[in-house]
């Protein structure tokens, strides 16, 4: 039976629009503030200045918290966790790309 | 319970260094890393590498582990004796935050966790969760309620990590794509005290679709034409998301043509489009008559489609 709208809990889209400061982002990722300074200066995250204030994307919260997951349990560096993101990244694009092409 | 060789778990002999346990596990940690690896068991093989590797990189851990270890094999019956870590002193924060099985717990379980509650990162909030989940194209171009089944840790009353199974009927965002979050407020974790509860964050990935390619926001349908349609032109029926409508086949179409139908696709903000692909179908000459039209066809048209090989 297919479930009824009314009692559905109803959800958000948090994507590109999404905008999360740094504290906001360390406690997401339980990580400290530095922590996530360091990720910027990597490149693991990319900013969204407003006001000279840092902001981050709902993307960067997934990239964040995949970067603090490869470091504690890869024991990588921070330049092996930027590099490993950016793959993981490209290979998750080409298998859907792949997936879409598959007749 | 049944006994765990953690030395055997990580392949290393029980005299093995320090040195050897840390790179048995980053060898075993990258192999088998649930976001790196395509393994089948990956998830299930990283936890137990995991916990392994908890147990003997910590020389108390390992210390106590080994004297029990002496008179036990792998996947025997095992209950710790009474006061079997007495003289054992434990230290570190505890796990991260993979469930770790009933053997571990019942060794070093109650240290761990205590540790662990201890180092709640932000007092006053629960913990946000996050889970990914299959869902089906229609579910994005139309919206509406689904059924998701979650497995979630969770702390019970003794302080035991355990893996709660949830039911959530969910309103999907209608134009999510593939690789987006949908956040659901305070459906993560209870906070302790009096605090506001956690979010949940679902990771959408699509269930291949019966008849859509999804690329992003665009969506592609192979749609197959008659040869004659491809050539002279025609308005053929297609069944596009909002519906079927009639598409007109510019005359000289070829096979792999693509036609687009613009915001016909994902309805995100803003909308992708809608790809018709164009597969030209041949019919077959199963009978005098098929034959017939394409001898007919054969001698009217010069017609040589190999020409640009030189052949």
């Amino acid at each position: 039976m297919p479930p009824s709208d009314d009692q559905a809990i109803t959800g958000t889209i948090f994507d590109q629009s999404a905008i999360l400061s740094i504290k906001d982002l360390s406690r997401m990722c339980q990580v400290d503030e530095r922590h996530i300074v360091e990720f910027v200066e990597e490149g693991v995250l990319n900013v969204v200045e407003i006001s000279s204030e840092w902001h981050f994307t709902g993307d960067a919260l997934r990239r964040a918290r995949l970067a603090v997951r490869l470091e504690r349990d890869l024991e990588l560096n921070l330049a092996g966790v930027a590099l490993a993101v950016d793959l993981l990244e490209e290979l998750q694009r080409l298998r859907r790309e792949l997936e879409a092409r598959r007749p | 319970m049944e006994f765990k060789d953690y030395y055997k778990v990580m392949g290393v002999a029980r005299d093995a260094t320090e040195a050897q346990i840390k790179q048995a596990y980053r060898k075993l940690a990258r192999k088998y890393h649930p976001d790196v690896s395509k393994e089948k068991d990956a998830e299930a093989r990283f936890k137990e590498v995991g916990e392994a590797y908890e147990v003997l990189k910590s020389p108390e851990k390992r210390a106590a582990y080994d004297q029990l270890g002496q008179n036990h094999r792998a996947g025997e019956e095992f209950r710790p004796p009474p006061n079997w870590d007495s003289g054992f002193e434990f230290s570190g924060a505890g796990p991260g935050n993979s469930a770790y099985s009933d053997f571990f717990d019942s060794l070093f379980g109650a240290q761990a966790r205590a540790g662990r509650s201890r180092g709640e990162f932000h007092a006053g909030r629960g913990e946000d969760h996050h889970a990914k989940v299959l869902l089906d194209l229609e579910a994005s171009l139309i919206g509406g309620p689904r059924t998701f089944t979650l497995r979630m840790p969770e702390i019970d009353e003794e302080g035991r990590l355990i893996s709660k199974e949830r039911t959530l009927n969910v309103q999907v965002p209608k134009g999510i794509l593939a690789g987006q979050q949908i956040r659901l407020a305070g459906q993560g974790a209870r906070a302790s005290g009096s605090g506001t509860p956690g979010d949940l964050y679902i990771e959408v990935e699509f269930q291949p679709h019966p008849l859509y390619r999804v690329d992003g926001r665009d969506l592609s349908l192979e749609l197959p034409v008659a040869p004659w349609e491809a050539a002279l032109g025609a308005s053929v029926k297609t069944p596009t998301p909002t519906g079927i409508v009639d598409l007109k086949v510019p005359p000289g179409s070829r096979a792999g043509g693509k036609l687009r139908l613009k915001g016909r696709g994902i309805p995100a903000s803003p909308p992708g489009d809608f790809y018709v692909v164009l597969q030209i179908a041949l019919p077959a000459a199963n009978d005098d008559k098929a034959k017939a039209a394409y001898a007919a066809l054969a001698a009217a048209l010069p017609f040589n489609p190999r020409a640009s090989l030189g052949a």
